[in-house]
């Protein structure tokens, strides 16, 4: 009796001990979210509370950190690049990939359906950096050749680039939100003698078009982030693009391109783990708009 | 008898041209990126072959082949995959099988969805700050693997949660009415009726964390290292190791008169790699679909 008391007893704390551990894991994702935040403030910390200006960064287009007479981190030719960049990638990625979530989901059938959509996950796949040698070679070439640009990397490269890597997350939650509208509102408008593109136009776009927004979205918060393709696509130019075809620098180009040189805990070395932040900080609401615009739907 | 009047027909001719219109979108996106590919492939024949995966990359990496970052890799991805596969598993089983909807479960949800948002280039300045510099372990192979495999948690979470959803709450009733505890329920009833999904989530994993560069490029990825040619074990845990998607950054934006098929044929290999695993976990995905017993 007391043998099996002891071997229940055992096998309770063994129990209790998995469940706390996979309640550790469980809440794991929040500790790596504040921990990226904690540390990457952290690296920071020390050059933004003693001598950082906070207008000459966001106002300023002087980014010399490496100045032997004026050092200066201005960081608005970085952040209008980035927007640049991505307002391009948007303009190109919105549309087309809408456009192909709606054939998708609407207007193909469904044998077509399935091997769209393990292509669309197949591009969703290709590493940015593979992305990023495409713009420096094939793009590239191509641009000069189309638009007699000058020499070089240029916005449009970039944005291009960005759209291609964008559209498949655009297609596959734009295709997601689509298919969540009841089946009852498509027989509805197509009893009511709808044509296919009446009741996508004005029955579904209306009713998913939350998940739509939120799609397009995590478009913005990946072409913001992107690092790789822009380092290598976009040229090295740091001011403020006049027009598609000039080159500029994002923020996170410009973090990946200099923090190798920086010294590590100069002032340099935390500007750009301030800008990481400011990346964490502009990822981070986004995810979040996006995050409850969809749960605005799936409430309803 | 039904005609049809000018305004169905023009209903029709509408329809018609925004299907055509839709369909070209579609096909403008995924053509382009075919003849891509075929144009990579077919830049990179002439230096494709078993001795340029087998060589060291030699002569400044302006000849030779991809042993040394191709090994770099696999290291990376087998040593994130066997830290973020427990943890993501777990996760999942919290979020699935122990948590009821509550704001707890809100805010791991949020995390989840803002970890897989963060840059890239954000979870390098975190490997940093945190494994490379906080915990001192330095630029290595184990603090690469630790920032990807968190950059890849995300992946491993939402692929198993999927996996343990398709359970029917049937069999666990089963279970717990035999008297099995709720681990146990898991362990002998969920995770063995789960695991071909969860082995999806895994291969993504693989092939997430195969091709990314900028979370390696300053946790322990190097330029350049030359290792023994053939030795699978010639890289240490605290060693700094080469790796594809960064030797490809390097031999196309930072090495001056590289021959043009070394950056295409880096390039072929590492996008063969990345598509292969993943049509493998499409594959395998497309297998239980249509084996499932219930």
């Amino acid at each position: 009796m007391r043998l099996r008391e002891l071997v229940n007893s055992k096998e309770l704390l063994k129990e209790w001990m998995i469940e706390k551990l996979i309640w550790i894991c469980g809440i794991s994702a929040i500790f790596f979210v504040f921990g990226i935040f904690f540390f990457v403030f952290r690296e920071g910390a020390d050059y933004l509370l003693r001598g950082f200006k906070v207008t000459e960064f966001f106002t300023s287009i002087e980014w010399y950190p490496t100045s032997r007479t004026q050092v200066r981190y201005g960081a608005l030719a970085l952040i209008t690049g980035t927007f640049s960049v991505t307002l391009l990638a948007m303009f190109i990625a919105v549309p087309f990939g809408l456009g192909a979530a709606v054939f998708i989901s609407e207007f193909c059938p469904p044998r077509l359906r399935e091997s769209l959509k393990v292509i669309i996950e197949l591009l969703a796949a290709i590493p940015s950096v593979v992305w990023g040698f495409i713009g420096l070679t094939i793009m590239n070439s191509l641009i000069l050749n189309l638009f007699s640009a000058p020499i070089g990397l240029n916005v449009l490269n970039g944005g291009i680039i960005l759209a291609l890597m964008s559209v498949p997350i655009i297609v596959s939650i734009g295709e997601d939100a689509l298919k969540a509208v009841p089946d009852s509102y498509r027989e509805a408008s197509l009893a009511l003698g709808c044509t296919r593109w009446q009741m996508i136009f004005r029955v579904l776009v209306p009713a998913a078009r939350n998940g739509l927004l939120a799609a397009v979205l995590l478009g913005v918060g990946r072409a913001v982030g992107e690092t790789m393709a822009v380092l290598m696509a976009t040229g090295h130019s740091i001011r403020i693009p006049g027009g598609v075809l000039e080159p500029v620098r994002t923020l996170t180009a410009t973090i990946a391109a200099e923090l190798g040189e920086a010294p590590v805990h100069s002032d340099h070395y935390q500007v750009l783990f301030i800008i990481g932040i400011l990346l964490f900080s502009i990822t981070f609401v986004v995810n979040l708009t996006a995050d409850l615009v969809v749960r605005g739907i799936r409430r309803k | 008898m039904f005609t049809s009047t000018k305004n169905t027909q023009r209903k029709k001719r509408q329809e018609l041209i925004a299907k055509y219109l839709l369909m070209t979108m579609t096909l403008l996106i995924i053509l382009p990126l075919i003849l891509i590919i075929f144009y990579l492939i077919y830049q990179a024949s002439p230096i494709l072959s078993v001795d340029f995966l087998l060589k060291n990359p030699i002569r400044g990496m302006r000849d030779g082949g991809i042993w040394a970052p191709l090994l770099g890799t696999i290291y990376l991805v087998l040593i994130s995959l066997l830290i973020a596969t427990p943890i993501g598993v777990f996760a999942a089983v919290y979020l699935n099988e122990y948590a009821r909807e509550s704001w707890l479960t809100r805010v791991i949800n949020l995390a989840v969805v803002n970890l897989a948002g963060v840059p890239s280039i954000v979870h390098a300045l975190f490997g940093l700050g945190a494994f490379v510099l906080f915990a001192g372990i330095g630029r290595s192979i184990l603090a690469a693997s630790l920032t990807l495999a968190i950059m890849t948690l995300p992946v491993i979470i939402a692929s198993t949660k999927e996996a343990l959803a398709a359970v029917p709450v049937a069999f666990r009733q089963a279970c717990w009415n035999v008297g099995a505890t709720r681990w146990q329920t898991i362990r002998e009833v969920v995770l063995p009726n789960s695991i071909s999904g969860i082995l999806t989530g895994v291969i993504l994993q693989v092939s997430r964390a195969a091709g990314e560069t900028a979370p390696i490029m300053f946790t322990g990825a190097v330029f350049y290292k030359a290792i023994q040619e053939g030795d699978l074990l010639a890289y240490g845990l605290l060693d700094q190791c080469m790796a594809l998607s960064m030797h490809l950054f390097t031999i196309s934006t930072q090495v001056p008169d590289v021959p043009v098929a070394l950056p295409y044929g880096t390039a072929v290999v590492l996008l063969g790699v990345v598509l292969l695993v993943n049509a493998l976990a499409i594959v395998l995905r497309f297998k239980i679909r249509s084996r499932k017993k219930w």
